[in-house]
């Protein structure tokens, strides 16, 4: 278990949060929560259903408010600040469920995303260039693409807004493998502008795959933190689950 | 040829419904809110053209340059404070906050300028007419106000199609959390258009007072009108605003001319047919202001 509180700030660091409580009416999502991503790093959040994953991006890009606790972009406190005025200081979060603009067509989706865009490496001809597909269908209405496609366009749209920090949320959702693997392709070139990275993943493996660092989350509170390297599978399932799995099932399993 | 007349009139009278219903159809697609004092706010801009406009050495006829201005800048007020407070809540407030503001509007004008009937002078204008044959009669301020519609309708249909404001408009219509994650203040774009369609509903308004007699409490059977042709046309599709304001015209002045009684009746009727054949409108696919 991690020690909560808060934690040294160093130069490289885009966003800290610290001993962050946020609550869904009455029901406490985050409790205690600290973490922080620096320049070009991956943060992997893991955790089971409901264990506050998609509330902790949200949080961050502005969407609920915290009961406690701060959040820190490049050394100001946002912890009050509107969600559209995070995103233009460089906060963008693909949210789960894609969230498209439906009545858009692709080029238009992207346009409004690139509105308020800082000046940086992703334009929307970048975007047709990560993503070949789109400059033919640029004009179609979005409703018509499949999942994963819809799903790039998320991605672009976040991108063009030349963000410091990415928030993605569940981007593997209702994919085929092959397509969540096509959506990860990009996450290199991403960071290798400095982009700070903060991705929530119900499928473990893959988000350890890119991640420089994971942090679990288990009923709102942090269970795991570091680097995956240094963590054998077992302890990462007991930090998903909250409890020994292989003990649990041999306990109930008659035997 | 007296169906002909009967038709061109019903055109006519049509381009005045669409006019005042368009403003209704754009808050409704893009803010949700279906303001239920859309008619009394025009009757308040026939009220300034009457009374207002005299004390600003503006004449009636020219009263609209001073009071579409006045009406879109009360309408972002009006947005960005009472309104957004009723839809932060939810939409249910939203039907009573705006159902209260009708009533509270409708009584403050009888109560300064009592339940006398008023109209917008416009000099001699208003009885010149243009004589196409020996049935035919088109008058020029009813023409006027046809082109006025037209215009408004497809300078807004152009704004929100092909400029980055109208584009960020119709992208807070569809998801207003994802467009602040874009970095859209979204309460803002709710505001401009919450302004543009209060201008248009003064033009309305002030039309309105021109053609006919007005009282305090002549926008609720306007407001009838308006939702019509916009359910008809189908929610936020502003051609379809405008095909259905001319369908009730031309219902109505078809059941006027079969007997006079009918007029009303017969754009209701319209209204029940659509409603029943295709609940959309003619032109409706979801809630969303693209074409």
């Amino acid at each position: 278990m991690d020690e909560t509180g808060a934690q040294p700030r160093t130069d490289s660091d885009l966003v800290t949060v610290n001993a962050l409580n946020v609550y869904h009416g009455q029901l406490c999502a985050i409790a205690d929560v600290s973490l922080r991503v620096g320049e070009g790093e991956v943060l992997a959040i893991i955790g089971a259903n409901g264990a506050g994953k998609s509330t902790l991006l949200r949080t961050i890009a502005g969407l609920h408010q915290s009961r406690s606790g701060s959040i820190y972009f490049r050394g100001e406190n946002i912890s009050r600040l509107a969600a559209h005025r995070r995103a233009r200081r460089g906060i963008s979060l693909v949210p789960e469920g894609r969230r498209l603009f439906r009545s858009l067509t692709l080029e238009e989706n992207l346009k409004v995303g690139a509105h308020r865009a800082a000046p940086g490496p992703f334009s929307v001809a970048r975007i047709y260039e990560l993503f070949p597909w789109m400059a033919e269908r640029r004009h179609h209405k979005v409703l018509q693409f499949s999942g994963g496609e819809q799903q790039a366009v998320a991605i672009g749209r976040a991108l063009v807004a030349n963000p410091r920090v990415l928030l993605l949320d569940e981007v593997s959702l209702g994919l085929a493998p092959i397509v969540v693997e096509k959506i990860y392709e990009v996450i290199p070139e991403i960071v290798a502008h400095g982009v700070g990275v903060m991705l929530v993943e119900q499928d473990v493996a893959q988000g350890l795959r890119v991640a420089t660092r994971v942090h679990c989350l288990l009923e709102g509170r942090t269970s795991l933190e570091g680097a995956p390297a240094q963590f054998s599978a077992h302890e990462i399932e007991r930090a998903y689950f909250g409890s020994d799995l292989r003990q649990a099932t041999s306990e109930t399993e008659p035997s | 040829m007296t169906w002909v007349n009967v038709v061109t009139q019903g055109v006519l009278i049509g381009g005045f419904y669409a006019l005042f219903a368009c403003g209704l159809s754009l808050m409704f697609g893009v803010m949700k809110v279906i303001n239920l004092a859309h008619g009394d706010m025009a009757v308040v801009a026939a009220y300034a053209a009457v009374f207002l406009a005299p004390k600003l050495h503006v004449s009636q006829l020219w009263s609209f340059l001073v009071i579409v201005p006045l009406f879109a800048l009360v309408g972002y007020l009006v947005q960005r404070t009472l309104f957004q407070r009723a839809i932060d809540r939810d939409p249910f407030t939203t039907l009573l906050v705006t159902f209260g503001l009708s009533v509270v509007i409708e009584n403050l004008l009888l109560e300064i300028y009592s339940a006398n009937g008023q109209s917008v002078s416009i000099g001699a204008l208003i009885a010149k007419s243009w004589q196409v044959n020996s049935v035919i009669y088109v008058s020029y301020v009813s023409l006027v106000v046809l082109a006025v519609a037209v215009a408004v309708l497809a300078v807004l249909q152009l704004f929100l199609s092909k400029t980055g404001s109208g584009r960020l408009i119709r992208a807070v219509s569809d998801d207003h959390e994802a467009a602040q994650l874009c970095g859209a203040n979204y309460k803002h774009v709710f505001g401009i258009a919450a302004a543009i369609a209060f201008a248009t509903v003064a033009l309305a308004g002030i039309a309105y007072g021109m053609t006919t007699e007005f009282m305090p409490t002549s926008g609720g059977i306007n407001l009838l009108y308006a939702f019509e042709a916009v359910v008809i046309g189908g929610l936020g599709s502003l051609w379809g605003t405008l095909a259905g304001g001319v369908g009730i015209g031309v219902a109505q002045e078809i059941g006027a001319h079969i007997n006079p009684a009918y007029q009303i009746l017969a754009g209701n009727l319209l209204f029940l047919a659509v409603l029943a054949v295709r609940p959309r409108g003619l032109f409706g696919k979801r809630t969303s202001l693209n074409e």
